[in-house]
Protein backbone atom coordinates (compact mmCIF):
# COMPACT_ATOMS: atom_id res chain seq x y z
CA UNK A 1 0.00 0.00 0.00
CA UNK A 2 2.60 2.54 0.97
CA UNK A 3 5.03 1.68 -1.73
CA UNK A 4 1.99 1.89 -4.34
CA UNK A 5 1.67 5.63 -3.16
CA UNK A 6 5.08 6.53 -2.97
CA UNK A 7 5.63 4.71 -6.80
CA UNK A 8 2.54 6.27 -7.84
CA UNK A 9 2.18 3.63 -11.08
CA UNK A 10 5.74 4.97 -11.88
CA UNK A 11 4.61 8.37 -11.60
CA UNK A 12 5.49 9.14 -8.20
CA UNK A 13 8.66 11.54 -9.21
CA UNK A 14 6.08 13.52 -11.16
CA UNK A 15 3.28 13.71 -8.85
CA UNK A 16 5.46 13.71 -5.25
CA UNK A 17 7.22 17.14 -6.88
CA UNK A 18 4.28 18.69 -7.90
CA UNK A 19 2.69 18.53 -4.41
CA UNK A 20 5.80 18.81 -2.74
CA UNK A 21 6.48 22.39 -4.60
CA UNK A 22 2.92 23.50 -3.67
CA UNK A 23 3.40 22.71 -0.02
CA UNK A 24 6.62 24.76 0.16
CA UNK A 25 5.04 27.69 -1.72
CA UNK A 26 2.68 27.41 0.72
CA UNK A 27 4.66 27.13 3.77
CA UNK A 28 7.50 30.27 2.44
CA UNK A 29 4.92 32.30 1.81
CA UNK A 30 3.07 31.78 5.12
CA UNK A 31 6.39 32.87 6.89
CA UNK A 32 7.48 35.42 4.91
CA UNK A 33 4.13 37.11 5.50
CA UNK A 34 4.02 36.63 9.06
CA UNK A 35 7.80 37.83 9.56
CA UNK A 36 6.58 41.17 7.48
CA UNK A 37 3.30 41.16 10.24
CA UNK A 38 5.56 40.59 13.18
CA UNK A 39 8.66 43.19 11.91
CA UNK A 40 5.59 45.70 11.54
CA UNK A 41 4.01 45.37 14.58
CA UNK A 42 7.68 45.37 16.46
CA UNK A 43 8.03 48.48 14.89
CA UNK A 44 4.83 50.32 15.99
CA UNK A 45 5.67 49.07 19.12
CA UNK A 46 9.17 50.68 19.41
CA UNK A 47 7.52 53.97 17.27
CA UNK A 48 4.81 53.93 20.53
CA UNK A 49 7.01 53.34 23.30
CA UNK A 50 9.31 56.69 22.09
CA UNK A 51 5.63 59.12 22.31
CA UNK A 52 5.47 61.54 24.96
CA UNK A 53 3.12 60.70 28.08
CA UNK A 54 0.55 63.02 25.87
CA UNK A 55 1.08 61.98 22.53
CA UNK A 56 0.75 58.27 23.52
CA UNK A 57 -2.71 59.35 25.49
CA UNK A 58 -4.18 60.34 22.12
CA UNK A 59 -2.70 57.59 20.67
CA UNK A 60 -4.10 55.32 22.78
CA UNK A 61 -7.71 56.72 22.30
CA UNK A 62 -7.71 54.84 18.77
CA UNK A 63 -9.16 50.92 19.22
CA UNK A 64 -6.98 49.92 16.19
CA UNK A 65 -3.94 51.44 17.84
CA UNK A 66 -4.53 49.80 21.61
CA UNK A 67 -5.34 46.27 19.35
CA UNK A 68 -2.27 46.86 17.68
CA UNK A 69 -0.05 46.77 20.99
CA UNK A 70 -2.24 44.15 22.63
CA UNK A 71 -1.29 41.94 19.66
CA UNK A 72 2.05 43.09 19.89
CA UNK A 73 2.50 42.18 23.95
CA UNK A 74 1.63 38.26 22.83
CA UNK A 75 4.72 37.69 20.58
CA UNK B 1 -21.25 53.19 0.25
CA UNK B 2 -17.77 52.86 1.72
CA UNK B 3 -18.81 54.86 4.72
CA UNK B 4 -19.74 51.56 6.96
CA UNK B 5 -15.86 50.60 6.04
CA UNK B 6 -14.15 51.13 9.31
CA UNK B 7 -10.60 50.42 9.18
CA UNK B 8 -10.59 50.32 12.80
CA UNK B 9 -13.51 47.77 13.16
CA UNK B 10 -12.06 45.70 10.48
CA UNK B 11 -8.58 45.67 11.81
CA UNK B 12 -9.99 44.04 15.11
CA UNK B 13 -11.82 41.30 13.37
CA UNK B 14 -9.09 40.37 10.91
CA UNK B 15 -6.80 40.21 13.56
CA UNK B 16 -9.10 37.36 15.45
CA UNK B 17 -9.92 35.48 12.26
CA UNK B 18 -6.46 34.67 11.00
CA UNK B 19 -6.33 31.73 13.87
CA UNK B 20 -9.81 30.06 12.96
CA UNK B 21 -8.84 30.36 8.97
CA UNK B 22 -5.16 29.00 10.21
CA UNK B 23 -7.00 25.87 11.77
CA UNK B 24 -9.93 25.64 9.13
CA UNK B 25 -7.83 25.46 6.10
CA UNK B 26 -4.98 23.18 8.05
CA UNK B 27 -8.02 20.32 8.42
CA UNK B 28 -9.45 21.39 4.82
CA UNK B 29 -6.04 20.78 3.50
CA UNK B 30 -5.43 17.55 5.07
CA UNK B 31 -8.27 16.23 4.25
CA UNK B 32 -7.62 17.19 0.72
CA UNK B 33 -4.52 15.95 0.60
CA UNK B 34 -5.74 12.32 2.07
CA UNK B 35 -8.64 12.06 -0.79
CA UNK B 36 -6.29 13.37 -3.79
CA UNK B 37 -3.26 11.25 -3.06
CA UNK B 38 -5.06 8.15 -1.55
CA UNK B 39 -8.48 7.98 -1.87
CA UNK B 40 -9.37 9.33 -5.36
CA UNK B 41 -9.16 6.69 -8.25
CA UNK B 42 -6.28 7.11 -11.10
CA UNK B 43 -7.40 7.82 -14.60
CA UNK B 44 -8.00 5.09 -17.15
CA UNK B 45 -5.71 7.42 -19.86
CA UNK B 46 -3.34 9.51 -17.26
CA UNK B 47 -2.98 6.46 -14.36
CA UNK B 48 -1.76 7.94 -11.20
CA UNK B 49 -0.39 11.24 -12.79
CA UNK B 50 -4.19 13.32 -13.24
CA UNK B 51 -3.24 13.47 -9.26
CA UNK B 52 -1.68 16.62 -9.83
CA UNK B 53 -4.35 17.99 -11.53
CA UNK B 54 -5.47 18.29 -7.32
CA UNK B 55 -3.24 21.43 -7.06
CA UNK B 56 -2.78 22.58 -10.42
CA UNK B 57 -6.32 23.28 -11.57
CA UNK B 58 -7.00 24.92 -7.84
CA UNK B 59 -3.77 26.98 -8.28
CA UNK B 60 -4.91 28.65 -11.52
CA UNK B 61 -8.60 28.95 -10.23
CA UNK B 62 -7.76 30.99 -7.65
CA UNK B 63 -4.49 32.89 -9.42
CA UNK B 64 -7.61 34.33 -12.29
CA UNK B 65 -10.18 35.10 -9.45
CA UNK B 66 -7.41 37.08 -7.86
CA UNK B 67 -6.35 39.16 -10.67
CA UNK B 68 -10.19 39.60 -11.35
CA UNK B 69 -11.00 40.83 -7.69
CA UNK B 70 -7.36 43.27 -8.57
CA UNK B 71 -9.10 44.65 -11.39
CA UNK B 72 -12.22 45.31 -9.91
CA UNK B 73 -11.03 46.76 -6.76
CA UNK B 74 -8.71 49.23 -8.72
CA UNK B 75 -11.65 50.38 -11.10
CA UNK B 76 -13.89 50.65 -7.70
CA UNK B 77 -10.38 53.13 -6.08
CA UNK B 78 -10.43 55.52 -9.25
CA UNK B 79 -14.32 55.43 -9.32
CA UNK B 80 -14.61 56.07 -5.90
CA UNK B 81 -11.64 57.53 -4.47
CA UNK B 82 -11.39 54.79 -1.65
CA UNK B 83 -7.70 54.36 -0.95
CA UNK B 84 -8.90 51.36 1.18
CA UNK B 85 -9.56 49.27 -2.35
CA UNK B 86 -5.87 49.43 -3.50
CA UNK B 87 -4.89 48.28 -0.34
CA UNK B 88 -6.99 45.79 -0.37
CA UNK B 89 -5.93 44.72 -3.89
CA UNK B 90 -2.25 45.02 -3.05
CA UNK B 91 -3.02 42.56 -0.07
CA UNK B 92 -4.62 40.12 -2.16
CA UNK B 93 -1.76 40.13 -4.81
CA UNK B 94 1.30 38.23 -3.36
CA UNK B 95 -0.91 35.17 -2.16
CA UNK B 96 -2.14 35.28 -6.36
CA UNK B 97 0.86 35.37 -7.80
CA UNK B 98 2.54 32.57 -5.76
CA UNK B 99 -0.72 30.42 -7.03
CA UNK B 100 -0.10 31.28 -10.48
CA UNK B 101 3.72 30.19 -10.24
CA UNK B 102 2.72 27.32 -8.80
CA UNK B 103 -0.20 26.47 -11.66
CA UNK B 104 2.88 26.96 -14.09
CA UNK B 105 4.99 24.79 -12.11
CA UNK B 106 2.74 21.81 -11.77
CA UNK B 107 1.17 22.63 -15.03
CA UNK B 108 4.97 22.06 -16.52
CA UNK B 109 5.14 18.39 -14.24
CA UNK B 110 1.68 17.46 -15.21
CA UNK B 111 3.30 18.16 -19.36
CA UNK B 112 5.88 16.28 -19.25
CA UNK B 113 4.80 12.46 -18.71
CA UNK B 114 1.04 13.65 -20.90
CA UNK B 115 2.70 15.21 -23.30
CA UNK B 116 6.09 14.49 -23.74
CA UNK B 117 7.46 18.13 -22.80
CA UNK B 118 8.33 20.51 -19.78
CA UNK B 119 6.70 23.34 -21.80
CA UNK B 120 5.14 24.52 -24.76
CA UNK B 121 4.45 28.09 -26.36
CA UNK B 122 0.75 26.82 -26.28
CA UNK B 123 -2.22 29.50 -25.98
CA UNK B 124 -3.56 28.89 -22.76
CA UNK B 125 0.41 28.26 -20.76
CA UNK B 126 1.53 31.32 -22.78
CA UNK B 127 -1.49 33.57 -21.33
CA UNK B 128 -1.16 31.93 -18.11
CA UNK B 129 2.58 33.40 -18.00
CA UNK B 130 1.48 36.81 -19.05
CA UNK B 131 -0.48 36.91 -15.98
CA UNK B 132 2.29 35.60 -14.29
CA UNK B 133 4.16 38.98 -15.71
CA UNK B 134 1.41 41.42 -14.82
CA UNK B 135 1.45 39.79 -11.17
CA UNK B 136 4.98 40.51 -11.25
CA UNK B 137 4.41 44.04 -12.30
CA UNK B 138 1.76 44.91 -9.52
CA UNK B 139 4.14 43.80 -7.38
CA UNK B 140 7.20 45.61 -8.34
CA UNK B 141 5.31 48.24 -8.59
CA UNK B 142 4.29 49.15 -5.02
CA UNK B 143 7.84 48.28 -3.47
CA UNK B 144 9.38 50.68 -6.53
CA UNK B 145 7.15 53.66 -6.76
CA UNK B 146 7.56 56.02 -3.00
CA UNK B 147 4.55 57.92 -3.87
CA UNK B 148 1.16 56.88 -3.06
CA UNK B 149 -0.83 58.47 -5.69
CA UNK B 150 1.22 57.25 -8.44
CA UNK B 151 1.72 53.74 -6.85
CA UNK B 152 -2.02 54.01 -6.93
CA UNK B 153 -2.48 55.20 -10.23
CA UNK B 154 -0.03 52.43 -11.71
CA UNK B 155 -0.98 49.36 -9.84
CA UNK B 156 -4.41 50.11 -11.46
CA UNK B 157 -3.48 50.88 -14.33
CA UNK B 158 -1.25 47.45 -14.72
CA UNK B 159 -4.78 45.41 -12.82
CA UNK B 160 -7.07 47.00 -15.73
CA UNK B 161 -4.62 46.17 -18.60
CA UNK B 162 -3.97 42.43 -17.30
CA UNK B 163 -7.60 41.93 -16.81
CA UNK B 164 -8.13 41.59 -20.64
CA UNK B 165 -6.05 38.59 -20.09
CA UNK B 166 -8.24 36.67 -18.45
CA UNK B 167 -11.19 35.65 -20.79
CA UNK B 168 -8.00 35.40 -23.21
CA UNK B 169 -6.69 32.54 -20.66
CA UNK B 170 -10.60 31.40 -19.87
CA UNK B 171 -11.46 30.71 -24.02
CA UNK B 172 -7.74 29.90 -25.01
CA UNK B 173 -8.55 26.48 -25.64
CA UNK B 174 -11.62 27.31 -27.41
CA UNK B 175 -9.93 29.70 -29.41
CA UNK B 176 -7.06 28.27 -30.70
CA UNK B 177 -5.71 24.24 -31.35
CA UNK B 178 -4.02 23.89 -28.33
CA UNK B 179 -1.93 21.19 -26.12
CA UNK B 180 -3.66 22.07 -23.32
CA UNK B 181 -7.18 19.88 -22.82
CA UNK B 182 -10.43 22.39 -22.84
CA UNK B 183 -12.11 23.02 -19.65
CA UNK B 184 -13.78 19.79 -17.83
CA UNK B 185 -15.96 22.01 -15.76
CA UNK B 186 -18.48 24.67 -16.42
CA UNK B 187 -20.39 26.31 -13.53
CA UNK B 188 -23.01 27.52 -15.88
CA UNK B 189 -23.83 24.78 -17.15
CA UNK B 190 -24.61 20.90 -14.80
CA UNK B 191 -22.24 19.07 -17.47
CA UNK B 192 -18.92 17.84 -16.13
CA UNK B 193 -16.19 15.75 -17.96
CA UNK B 194 -15.32 15.09 -14.09
CA UNK B 195 -16.40 11.92 -11.98
CA UNK B 196 -17.81 13.20 -9.12
CA UNK B 197 -15.11 10.75 -7.13
CA UNK B 198 -12.42 13.18 -8.85
CA UNK B 199 -14.92 16.48 -8.48
CA UNK B 200 -14.60 16.30 -5.18
CA UNK B 201 -11.41 15.96 -4.18
CA UNK B 202 -10.94 18.81 -6.55
CA UNK B 203 -13.27 20.51 -4.71
CA UNK B 204 -12.17 20.39 -1.49
CA UNK B 205 -8.49 20.84 -2.75
CA UNK B 206 -10.17 24.40 -4.19
CA UNK B 207 -11.23 25.21 -0.69
CA UNK B 208 -8.17 24.83 0.81
CA UNK B 209 -6.39 26.61 -1.42
CA UNK B 210 -9.22 29.36 -1.03
CA UNK B 211 -8.63 29.38 2.56
CA UNK B 212 -5.05 30.07 2.25
CA UNK B 213 -5.68 32.75 -0.27
CA UNK B 214 -7.67 34.64 2.56
CA UNK B 215 -5.49 33.84 5.55
CA UNK B 216 -2.66 35.69 3.34
CA UNK B 217 -4.35 38.45 2.70
CA UNK B 218 -5.70 38.63 6.26
CA UNK B 219 -2.10 38.70 7.81
CA UNK B 220 -1.21 40.88 4.58
CA UNK B 221 -3.98 43.55 5.08
CA UNK B 222 -3.18 43.66 8.87
CA UNK B 223 0.41 44.43 8.32
CA UNK B 224 -0.95 47.12 5.74
CA UNK B 225 -3.19 48.81 8.46
CA UNK B 226 -0.42 48.83 10.51
CA UNK B 227 2.43 50.62 8.48
CA UNK B 228 -0.83 52.74 7.34
CA UNK B 229 -0.98 53.79 11.89
CA UNK B 230 3.19 53.97 11.96
CA UNK B 231 2.92 56.60 9.89
CA UNK B 232 0.29 58.21 11.93
CA UNK B 233 2.42 57.97 14.91
CA UNK B 234 5.16 60.12 13.26
CA UNK B 235 2.65 62.63 12.68
CA UNK B 236 1.75 63.14 16.28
Amino acid sequence: MINEIISMNGYGAYVWSAFSFTLISFTTLYFVTKLHLLKEQKRFAAKFGSLNEDNARVARLQSINREILSNTSNI
Amino acid sequence: MFKSFEPNKIFIIISKAQKYVLFLFVIVLTIGLIEALVLSPEDYKQSEVVRIMYVHVPAAWIALGIFSSLAFLSVGSFVFKNKHLSLIAKSLAPSGFVFNIIALVTGSIWGKPTWGTWWAWDARITSMLILAIFYGMYLLSWRIYEDKEKVIKITSLIAILGAINVPIIKFSVDWWNTLHQPSSINILSTNTAIHTSMLVPLGIMTAAFALFSILIFLMKYNTELIKVKNKGLDRL
